[in-house]
């Protein structure tokens, strides 16, 4: 079935996008409405994998503080659209405002840690991340900016031409809470990312970023501007980062520096490394699978309870071990991730012709 | 002939290390040059301040106009093309995509295009492998590889750091033979090597260098011949 829909793009084309439009109802009707809201996360997750994949996967830069991007964009919302200053700005204008702030940030990070690579500037992408989530703690006094650890809320929700995202609609015997308009908008956002990144990917810039991940000196001396490239790396990423807060906050209408810690920065790499770094379709699976999977594991609470008669094994527990006995599993059986890159699926496949090669062009050096 | 590249009082430090102390060379337009000595001598340091990929002091003068301290890119637009040391192939970049990468500051599609072919041309092994990543090739492919990509962006002036580090005898005796084709179309070649006796086969001129300064310099035919250069980088 896979076969015949991949020869009619059109159709499978077509199907997806039915999928996709019906499938918070589908959830939501199935499962619960809950769902709805892990749907609505998984966008937002699936919006910041690509991001950091820009980062990380195109450029080759190691970001283990990508999360503070992602705060920067939900504490500037929270800044222009809450009671907190008084102020109460759309979100179409906050949004892109979002964005450009995580973007400067983007390049705040990057043009210090330039001639920093691999480990090194891991260390300090993480301190980077550290330092935002401890200033969004601490900065209540002397002025109050961020309500320190208390968090802001009361965050203005979404609201296009007069209808506020924020109110659950009663419409045609059904009641729709906010969580199905915002998997509306967040799907526009996300599909509007996979489209920016793809066409990055395939571009000049993208394939500038390619080969200064491969050798920085030789990229440099293909001419390419490694400075600026770089930071029109980290200040992309950065932005997608900071859009996907804008529509956090605006989501969740409250949001405090517990949101934002080094743990999610590691999650969203996890999501990268174990869908397929560099690769769109992988990326996209591994944010769907570690939003979903660990969802699906509260309901291993409710079977121990129903059989057990009370939780022998925390589900939130059994999380973390699954998580760690999946990545090891994946280290071993799929390095390069589960959808990985034409470019590492290639290169984990073709080690082993080396020898041989080096072999045959010796004797062709003889002819 | 012109002098394409003049450089006087080259200098190049990596914190309280002197790699290169103020040295001065030239190449003049069609040339290949050679710049011999011992590991560590500054050979390399060399070529990278050229390139601006490191700081560095003294005066560069490229077709008449001062280079240094500009950004490598720029260098770059100007015509020189280095071949890193360690070739520097991007690996999980197919050939293919290595070639086309030599041509990034390139717009002229026509050309990048007859340009392509001809490296093919010279290179069949690559023609063979265009699709496979350039990672997987074999030391002398790669070297060959990062040769051809250096001349996709038509350079005036080729810097090539130790092509033969690392290859087997027969591949270094193909890879010189290449440079002398490159050459003998019109290439001017600045060639940084250890193996002095293949340097001096290929080259018109050559710059021996030792502890980061030029202590001879001379037509190659002489220095092969010169007792000094014989004992110290000859074997004799």
């Amino acid at each position: 079935m896979l076969d015949s829909l991949r020869r009619r793009p059109r159709l499978a084309f077509a199907l997806l996008a039915v999928l996709l439009a019906a499938l918070p109802f589908i959830m939501g009707f199935g499962l619960g409405n809950s769902w709805v809201r892990v749907l609505d996360f998984v966008l937002l997750y699936v919006l910041l994998a690509i991001g950091l994949n820009i980062v990380v996967g195109y450029a080759g830069l190691l970001d283990l503080g990508y999360i503070a991007f992602y705060a920067l964009g939900a504490y500037l919302y929270a800044w222009l659209a809450s009671p907190h200053f008084g102020l109460h700005l759309p979100f179409w204008v906050v949004l892109p405002i979002g964005a450009a702030f995580a973007g400067l940030f983007g390049v705040l990070l990057g043009a210090p840690t330039l001639r920093l690579r691999g480990d090194y500037l891991a260390i300090v992408t993480l301190g980077f991340g550290e330092i935002i989530r401890i200033f969004m703690n601490n900065l209540n006094a002397p002025f109050n900016l961020t309500n320190g650890p208390q968090g802001m809320n009361l965050i203005d929700p979404v609201s296009v031409a007069g209808f506020s995202f924020g109110k659950t609609l009663h419409i045609f015997g059904l009641s729709l809470p906010p969580t199905y308009f915002y998997y509306y908008l967040f799907l526009a956002f996300t599909l509007l990312a996979i489209f920016i990144a793809l066409r990055l990917q395939d571009s000049r810039i993208g394939r500038a970023w390619a080969a200064i991940r491969e050798d920085e000196v030789a990229a440099a001396a293909m001419g390419i501007n490694t400075r600026n490239l770089k930071l029109l790396a980290f200040a992309m990423g950065a932005s997608f980062g900071g859009l996907a807060g804008g529509l956090f906050a605006a989501f969740q209408g409250f949001i405090s520096p517990e949101s934002f810690t080094l743990w999610e920065s590691i999650l969203v790499l996890c999501m990268i490394v174990l869908g397929g770094m560099g690769n769109i379709p992988g990326v996209i699976l591994g944010a769907v699978l570690l939003t979903m999977i660990p969802e699906a594991l509260r309901y291993i609470g409710d079977l121990q309870r129903a059989t057990l008669g009370h939780v022998v094994v925390d589900p939130s527990d059994l999380r973390m071990l699954l998580f760690g006995v999946a990545l090891v599993g994946m280290m071993l059986f799929r390095p390069a991730g589960l959808l990985p890159s034409r470019q590492r699926k290639r290169e984990f496949a073709a080690e082993d012709g080396v020898a041989e090669q080096e072999q045959a062009s010796l004797y062709d050096a003889k002819a | 002939m012109t002098t394409l590249l003049s450089v006087h009082g080259l200098k190049v430090a990596y914190g309280g290390i002197h790699a290169v102390r103020g040295i001065d060379f030239e190449v003049a337009s069609g040339e290949l040059v050679c710049l011999i000595g011992a590991n560590g001598a500054g050979k390399s340091s060399t070529l990278k301040g050229l390139m601006g990929l490191v700081p560095h002091g003294g005066s560069i003068h490229f077709d008449g106009e001062r280079v240094q301290h500009a950004a490598t890119h720029t260098i770059v637009a100007r015509g020189l093309a280095l071949v890193p040391e360690g070739r520097g192939v991007f690996g999980r970049l197919t050939v293919a995509e290595n070639l086309d990468m030599g041509a990034y500051i390139r717009r002229d599609k026509p050309g990048i295009k007859a340009d392509l072919a001809r490296a093919y041309e010279h290179f069949p092994r690559l023609a063979e492998r265009r699709a496979q990543l350039a990672g997987t090739l074999s030391g002398g492919e790669q070297q060959m590889l990062a040769i051809a990509r250096a001349m996709m962006g038509r350079p005036r002036l080729l810097l090539l750091d130790e092509p033969s580090m690392g290859l087997a005898p027969l591949m270094v005796q193909k890879i010189y033979e290449t440079i002398a084709t490159i050459a003998g179309e019109g290439v001017t070649i600045l060639l940084v090597e250890q193996n002095a006796n293949l340097a001096l086969k290929v080259s018109h001129r050559a710059y021996v260098m030792e502890s980061g300064a030029i202590t001879l310099s001379g037509p190659s035919a002489e220095l092969a011949n010169d007792p000094q250069v014989r004992a110290a980088y000859l074997g004799e």
